[in-house]
């Protein structure tokens, strides 16, 4: 199969949507003559015109709620939030207004919205651009929120975000953009809410997203090694989480464990992990295992940030002295 | 006191703006009289008085076209043709209101009738209607839509981010300021940087005039001048009408932060009982057919009252229902 980047990937499912969907338009800063920040819109205006491809001002709260109020009025809106760390400014439009809106509307609208971002550390840009806010957003019912890590993933999600009459946040992660992968030609849909198991193992489930994705197989490379066999699993979409799949794994395996990039205190980890104990208290031979971002703002030290987040070789000894 | 001028006004028109006046107006006593008797729970932001904003406004535009509305926003949700009896059930929370109990008096909603909500959040809903707007450009279409928000509204960040938008990109919204002097308490004099909220609009490159939000007839004329301007692709404008707020801010507003006086200065001009007596001077209507009107309308409001407290309160298996669409 072909490899492309996760950049790449997502370029064209949006290409894709936009070719197949007059309705599909894309709005945001720096996303139409810059082509995004980080080249995601790369040559669409150019492809689709200034219409469909629209640069804003820097006015997250009316990008999000312009892009509300044309999605429950005919359009299907992909708006684009620079940084994650920006979602601060257009809070009240996504938590008050696009999540809620279908419901205090008695069910009588739906809201074909997609919000992308992307988020997470690694280009020591500090506590203003490096931050993993997934687990604010899972709190939030009315919501879908998807992470995906594999190029794969991301075309595939996106395509069927982009399709789907509920609104989406879109996390994507800024190390993953250059990421290549097998990307399957022409259509391909992925389901949302639909965990995958990327390794299969029988010693321990990993339950890893986004970025971590790629430092947990490591560590479960290098921990198959050792012989220990441990299974990973993508949740992919946060909320609604494939829990279904998760549990399966933990009754084969009788461990579980959380890779997480954000911050550990309330994080995705905390509600993983308590739906792990919910669901298979019985079958846990340990106590759920969080693998977490320090409970500290982001610092921009190079050192000090590859130390506020798990990496492999943490990875690696965490789950080997939980299973030994 | 109110100079009137000659208007030409056919007796239907005249007939329909004064019964949709009645009907918000008998609607928030009925609103006052249910909270009084522990009947309707929980807050109420009341519409009473400025009913010829509302009605006005709807007057000059389309069925087809949006709105969005606001906290206080019964009287949007009447005269953009929301049935009666349907949003008193909605206020009372019960299972035949117009968002199956789940919206409330803050969330009045009809996407059917163009009505793209009230808001719970000062200013909630100024973005939504901007994209309203650019959802209509982007489909080719020549609805518009009214943005209503009060004065407190237009110190929020989202209001100078979506004026902005539209102004830029030429949106066809009618951003619509009732301002009734008062945020919750604090007057546009102790919070707003300029008296004339008309210059807000300034830096976003569209016209904004003041009108007489007591007089449904100046309302309607400057909305529709402004609305025809806004179909034809000339872009948004701002509108102030100036209004008060009978009741004042809610239910448990004690209203020290302003005089009798100043209230009765309010009601001495107030939108009903003007608009009638102009038409009548005018011989459009008789003193018979107000008062018939009137009657007409307590029966109404009788009949929606009564079919509220009837309804039955959501079914509990309601409570997980409409969070997502099912695909």
């Amino acid at each position: 199969m072909r490899e492309i980047t996760y950049r790449q990937a997502l370029n064209e499912a949006l290409s894709e949507e936009m070719e197949r969907d007059q309705s599909v338009f894309l709005m945001g800063e720096d996303v139409a003559v810059y082509g995004g920040a980080y080249g995601v819109t790369l040559n669409l205006m150019q492809k689709f015109g200034e219409k469909r491809v629209r640069d804003t001002a820097i006015s997250e709260a009316a990008i999000i709620g312009a892009g509300l109020g044309a999605a429950i009025t005919g359009m299907r809106p992909v708006v684009e939030i620079m940084y994650i760390d920006f979602m601060g400014i257009c809070l009240e439009q996504i938590g008050n207004q696009v999540a809620k809106i279908r419901y205090m509307f008695g069910g009588k609208t739906r809201v074909p919205l997609v919000i992308r971002t992307e988020g997470g550390a690694g280009r020591t840009l500090g506590a203003h651009h490096s931050q993993s806010l997934e687990s604010w957003f899972i709190h939030v019912p009315g919501l879908k929120v998807i992470m995906p890590a594999t190029p794969a993933d991301a075309k595939g999600l996106l395509k069927s975000s982009i399709r789907e009459d509920n609104p989406i946040l879109f996390i994507e992660h800024k190390m993953l953009y250059n990421v290549k992968g097998p990307v399957p030609e022409g259509e391909y849909l992925l389901p949302i809410g639909k965990a995958d198991v990327k390794r299969p193992g029988k010693d321990a489930t990993v339950i890893a997203y986004s970025r971590m994705l790629y430092s947990t197989l490591e560590a479960a490379k290098r921990l198959a090694e050792d012989g220990i066999e441990v299974e990973v699993i993508d949740p992919r979409t946060l909320l609604p989480l494939d829990m279904e799949t998760i549990a399966e794994s933990v009754r084969k395996t009788h461990r579980a464990i959380i890779v997480e990039e954000d911050t550990k205190t309330g994080g995705t980890g905390a509600e993983i992990g308590m739906q792990i104990m919910e669901n298979c208290f019985d079958e846990l031979d340990a106590p759920v295992l969080r693998i977490a971002g320090a409970d500290i703002p982001m610092p921009k030290s190079a050192v000090l940030e590859k130390l506020a987040i798990p990496d492999a070789d943490r990875i690696y000894r965490e789950i080997k002295s939980l299973v030994m | 006191m109110t100079i009137y001028t000659m208007t030409i006004i056919t007796k239907n028109e005249a007939r329909h703006l004064l019964k949709q006046m009645m009907q918000i107006r008998q609607f928030e006593d009925a609103i006052m009289d249910l909270m009084a008797r522990n009947i309707a729970e929980g807050g109420s932001h009341l519409y009473a008085g400025e009913e010829a904003c509302a009605v006005g406004a709807m007057a000059a535009i389309r069925k087809d076209d949006y709105i969005t509305s606001t906290h206080r926003g019964h009287g949007h949700a009447i005269a953009k043709g929301g049935s009666l009896p349907e949003l008193m059930a909605e206020i009372l929370g019960k299972e035949t209101g117009v968002c199956k109990g789940k919206g409330g008096s803050l969330h009045l909603a009809d996407v059917s009738k163009g009505n793209l909500g009230a808001n719970g959040i000062v200013g909630g809903s100024i973005g939504i209607a901007t994209g309203a707007g650019l959802s209509i450009q982007l489909r080719g279409a020549d609805q518009i839509v009214l943005c209503f928000f009060g004065d407190g509204a237009t110190n929020t960040g989202l209001f100078h981010e979506s004026l902005n938008m539209a102004g830029k990109w030429k949106l066809p919204v009618v951003f619509i300021c009732e301002n009734n002097l008062y945020g919750m308490s604090v007057s546009v004099e102790r919070a707003c940087a300029v008296n004339d909220l008309t210059k807000k609009a300034a830096p976003y490159n569209m016209p904004a005039e003041c009108c007489d939000g007591m007089d449904v007839l100046a309302v309607k004329d400057t909305v529709a001048k402004y609305a025809a301007l806004a179909r034809k692709g000339d872009g948004p404008a701002f509108i102030v009408c100036n209004t008060y707020r009978y009741y004042g801010h809610s239910r448990s507003d004690p209203r020290i932060y302003r005089t009798k006086e100043e209230e009765k200065s309010w009601r001495d001009r107030d939108c009903i009982m003007a608009f009638g007596r102009k038409m009548q001077e005018q011989t459009v209507l008789t003193e018979k057919e107000v008062a018939d009107l009137e009657k007409e309308v307590t029966a109404e409001l009788e009949a929606a009252v009564d079919f509220a407290i009837k309804s039955p309160d959501p079914k509990p298996e309601e409570l997980y229902r409409d969070v997502y669409f099912e695909m």
